[in-house]
C-alpha cells in the first residue's frame, strides 16, 4: 500500500511538471470560457436553456478540461510503452491493479484541477451558488468522467505515441460538441436525440445541478453504466493484448 | 544465504531451470521460430553470460525468463516459482536491452519511485554512488547523455536487491570507461551471492565476468560450459586470400581447414588449426597473396558449432 502510494506520488508530480498538460487541460478551456461567456455574462438563460451563460459554459469547460485530463493519460500510456518503460514496470513487484489505480488517482486529480480552475473563473464572471450544489455538481462530475477513465487506458494501450494527439484531441472536440459544451442543443431535433445516449452530454448537464433540478434520470444513469463497461472492456482487452497476459 | 534464497529452497527449488522452451512469432514469410528448445539450469549465485550473435534467440530467452512473455511450450522455474510469482515477491531485477527512461523526473527521483515498488531494496544514495551517477543525481532525466541513461537504468535495476539480476547487452551504449565501472560494480554485487544472468555478443565480456557461457544459436543452445572451455569451442580463425584459380573442395582437403568459400578472387577457409592450414595453403598454391588471419566472430564460431 504504502509502495503504491510512494508510486502515485511521483506519478503525480512527473505530470504536474508536464507544461502540455497545463496548456491544454487547464489554460485552453479557461480561455475559451471567458471566449464564450465573457461576453454573455448578463445572459440568464443562455438560449432558453433556463441556465445563465456564465454557469453553463462554466460546467460545459469544465468537462472539456476534465475530459482532456482524463484521456491525458492514454498519452502518458502511449509514451510509456514506446520507450518499453511498462515492460520495466512489469518486472517490478507493482501489481496491474496498482499500476491502474495510481493511473486513474493522476488522472481524477487532473481531472479535478481542471474543475476548480473552471469554478474559479466562473466565480470571477459572478456565479455563486450554495456550497452544496458545488459539491453536488463535482460529485456528479466525477462520476460522469468514470468511462471517459477507461477509455484514456484504452487509447494509451491500443494507440502510439504520434497518433494519440489528434486521436484525443479530436475525441474531446467530438465528445464535447455532441455534449453541448459549445451551445445548449435545444429539447429536440436530431442531435439532442442522439446526445442523450453519450456520456459526455450528461456530463454537461450537470449544470442543471445549479438551479435545483434532477440533472441526471434514469436513462443517464445506464448510459453511463453502459459507456463504462464498453470501455472498460475495451481497456482489459487492450492491456492483455498488449502485454500478452492471460 | 539471504533471506529469499533460503525461503526459496524451503519451497523446494534454489535454481533457475528453463526447461524445453519454445517461442515462434508471425513473420511475414510464416512464423519465425525464434526459441526452438532451450534447456538450462543456473544455481543461485552462479554468473552466467548467454551470448550469441543477434537473432540466436537471447532476447527472447530472457523475456520469458523474466515472465514478460509466455513461451509456446515448456516452462521456466526462477527459485522453485513461476517468473511472475517471484517477479511479484521483488526476486527479480532486469535491465532490458530497449528502453528510455520515463521524462520529468531527476535521476534521483526516478530511482527513489522504483525502489519504493520493492519489498527490500538498496540505499537510494549508495546505488547512485555504485553506478557513478551521484554526479547527476539532481538532472532530469530526459536531459542524460546515451552512457550516462544506461548507467540510470543499470541503477533502476540494482536498486530493487534482487537474488536475480538479469541483464540484456547492458553495455551497448557505454564507452570504455564506462563498460570498466559497471562490470565492476556487477562483480561486486555478484559477491553478495546473487544470481546474475547477463547476455552479450562479446566473448571477451563472457569470458571476463561469468562463471559459466550458454552459448545460442539460430534458437538453440549449442555449447554449455565453463568459458574456457567455450573459448577453445570457438577458438577457430579464419584465413583470407586472393588465389585466382583454386578449387574449393582441394582447399577443403588441406590439413586444419573445416570449411572453404569462395567470395569473389578471394577464398575464406574456417580452420580449426589455422597454422597448420596456413603452410599448407602456401604450399600447395604459392600465388596465394593478400593474405589475413584473424579470429573468427562468433557468428562463424557459431556457424562452425551447428554445421
Amino acid at each position: 500500500m504504502n509502495a503504491a502510494l510512494t508510486y502515485t506520488r511521483f506519478e503525480l508530480l512527473r505530470t504536474l511538471r508536464n507544461r502540455r498538460f497545463f496548456v491544454l487541460s487547464l489554460g485552453f478551456p479557461l480561455v475559451l470560457y471567458f471566449l464564450l461567456a465573457g461576453p454573455q455574462r448578463n445572459v440568464h438563460s443562455l438560449n432558453g436553456s433556463g441556465v445563465p451563460a456564465s454557469v453553463y459554459y462554466m460546467m460545459g469547460l469544465a468537462s472539456f478540461g476534465a475530459m482532456s485530463s482524463m484521456l491525458s493519460s492514454g498519452g502518458r500510456i502511449a509514451t510509456e510503452r514506446a520507450v518499453g518503460w511498462n515492460r520495466q514496470l512489469r518486472i517490478t513487484p507493482l501489481s496491474p491493479r496498482a499500476y491502474f489505480r495510481a493511473k486513474l488517482v493522476t488522472s481524477y486529480m487532473m481531472a479535478l484541477l481542471s474543475l476548480v480552475a473552471l469554478y474559479i473563473a466562473g466565480t470571477s464572471l459572478g456565479v455563486t451558488l450554495p456550497a452544496g450544489r458545488w459539491l453536488e455538481m463535482t460529485g456528479l462530475m466525477l462520476v460522469g468522467l468514470i468511462p471517459f477513465a477507461a477509455l484514456g487506458i484504452a487509447v494509451g494501450h491500443v494507440l502510439t505515441p504520434d497518433s494519440i494527439g489528434p486521436a484525443v484531441g479530436g475525441g474531446v472536440s467530438l465528445f464535447a460538441f455532441v455534449g453541448g459544451v459549445w451551445f445548449p442543443l435545444g429539447q429536440h431535433g436530431f442531435i439532442h436525440d442522439v446526445a442523450q445516449y453519450i456520456p459526455s452530454y450528461w456530463l454537461v448537464q450537470a449544470s442543471h445541478v445549479a438551479y435545483g433540478g434532477h440533472p441526471w434520470n434514469a436513462t443517464a444513469w445506464i448510459v453511463m453504466a453502459a459507456w463504462t463497461v464498453l470501455f472498460s472492456g475495451m481497456a482489459v482487452r487492450a492491456y492483455r493484448r498488449d502485454t500478452g497476459r492471460v | 544465504m539471504t533471506g529469499a534464497a533460503a525461503d526459496a529452497q524451503a519451497h523446494g527449488g534454489s535454481d533457475i531451470e528453463l526447461s524445453g522452451l519454445v517461442k515462434s512469432f508471425h513473420g511475414p514469410d510464416g512464423p519465425i521460430r525464434a526459441v526452438r528448445g532451450v534447456d538450462v539450469r543456473i544455481a543461485a549465485g552462479e554468473t552466467v553470460a548467454l551470448l550469441g550473435p543477434n537473432g540466436a534467440g537471447k532476447s527472447t530467452t530472457i523475456d520469458m525468463l523474466l515472465g514478460l512473455l509466455a513461451p509456446d511450450g515448456g516452462s521456466v522455474s526462477v527459485f522453485g516459482r513461476s517468473p511472475s510469482q517471484a517477479v511479484a515477491r521483488g526476486m527479480v531485477g532486469a535491465m532490458l536491452q530497449t528502453g528510455a527512461l520515463i521524462r520529468d523526473l531527476s535521476v534521483r527521483e526516478l530511482v527513489t519511485m522504483m525502489a519504493s515498488l520493492y519489498p527490500a531494496p538498496l540505499a537510494v544514495e549508495e546505488v547512485l554512488d555504485l553506478t557513478g551517477v551521484s554526479e547527476i543525481a539532481d538532472q532530469r532525466t530526459n536531459k542524460l547523455s546515451g552512457g550516462q541513461t544506461q548507467r540510470v537504468r543499470f541503477a533502476v535495476a540494482l536498486v530493487s536487491n534482487p537474488e536475480l539480476l538479469v541483464l540484456d547487452e547492458p553495455t551497448v551504449a557505454m564507452d570504455v570507461e564506462g563498460r570498466r565501472d559497471f562490470w565492476a560494480t556487477m562483480r561486486a554485487f555478484a559477491a553478495r551471492g546473487k544470481t546474475i544472468v547477463f547476455a552479450t555478443h562479446y566473448l571477451e565480456e563472457a569470458d571476463a565476468y561469468a562463471d559459466r557461457a550458454v552459448l545460442m544459436a539460430r534458437g538453440s543452445i549449442v555449447a554449455d560450459g565453463p568459458t574456457t572451455e567455450i573459448k577453445a569451442m570457438v577458438g577457430t580463425r579464419t584465413i583470407r586470400a586472393t588465389l585466382g584459380e583454386a578449387d574449393e573442395r582441394t582447399l577443403v582437403g588441406l590439413p586444419g581447414v573445416s570449411s572453404a568459400e569462395r567470395r569473389g578472387e578471394a577464398v575464406v577457409l574456417v580452420c580449426s588449426d589455422s597454422d597448420a592450414a596456413i603452410r599448407a595453403l602456401l604450399e600447395s598454391h604459392p600465388q596465394a597473396r593478400d593474405i589475413e588471419i584473424a579470429a573468427a566472430g562468433l557468428e562463424e564460431a557459431f556457424m562452425e558449432l551447428t554445421a
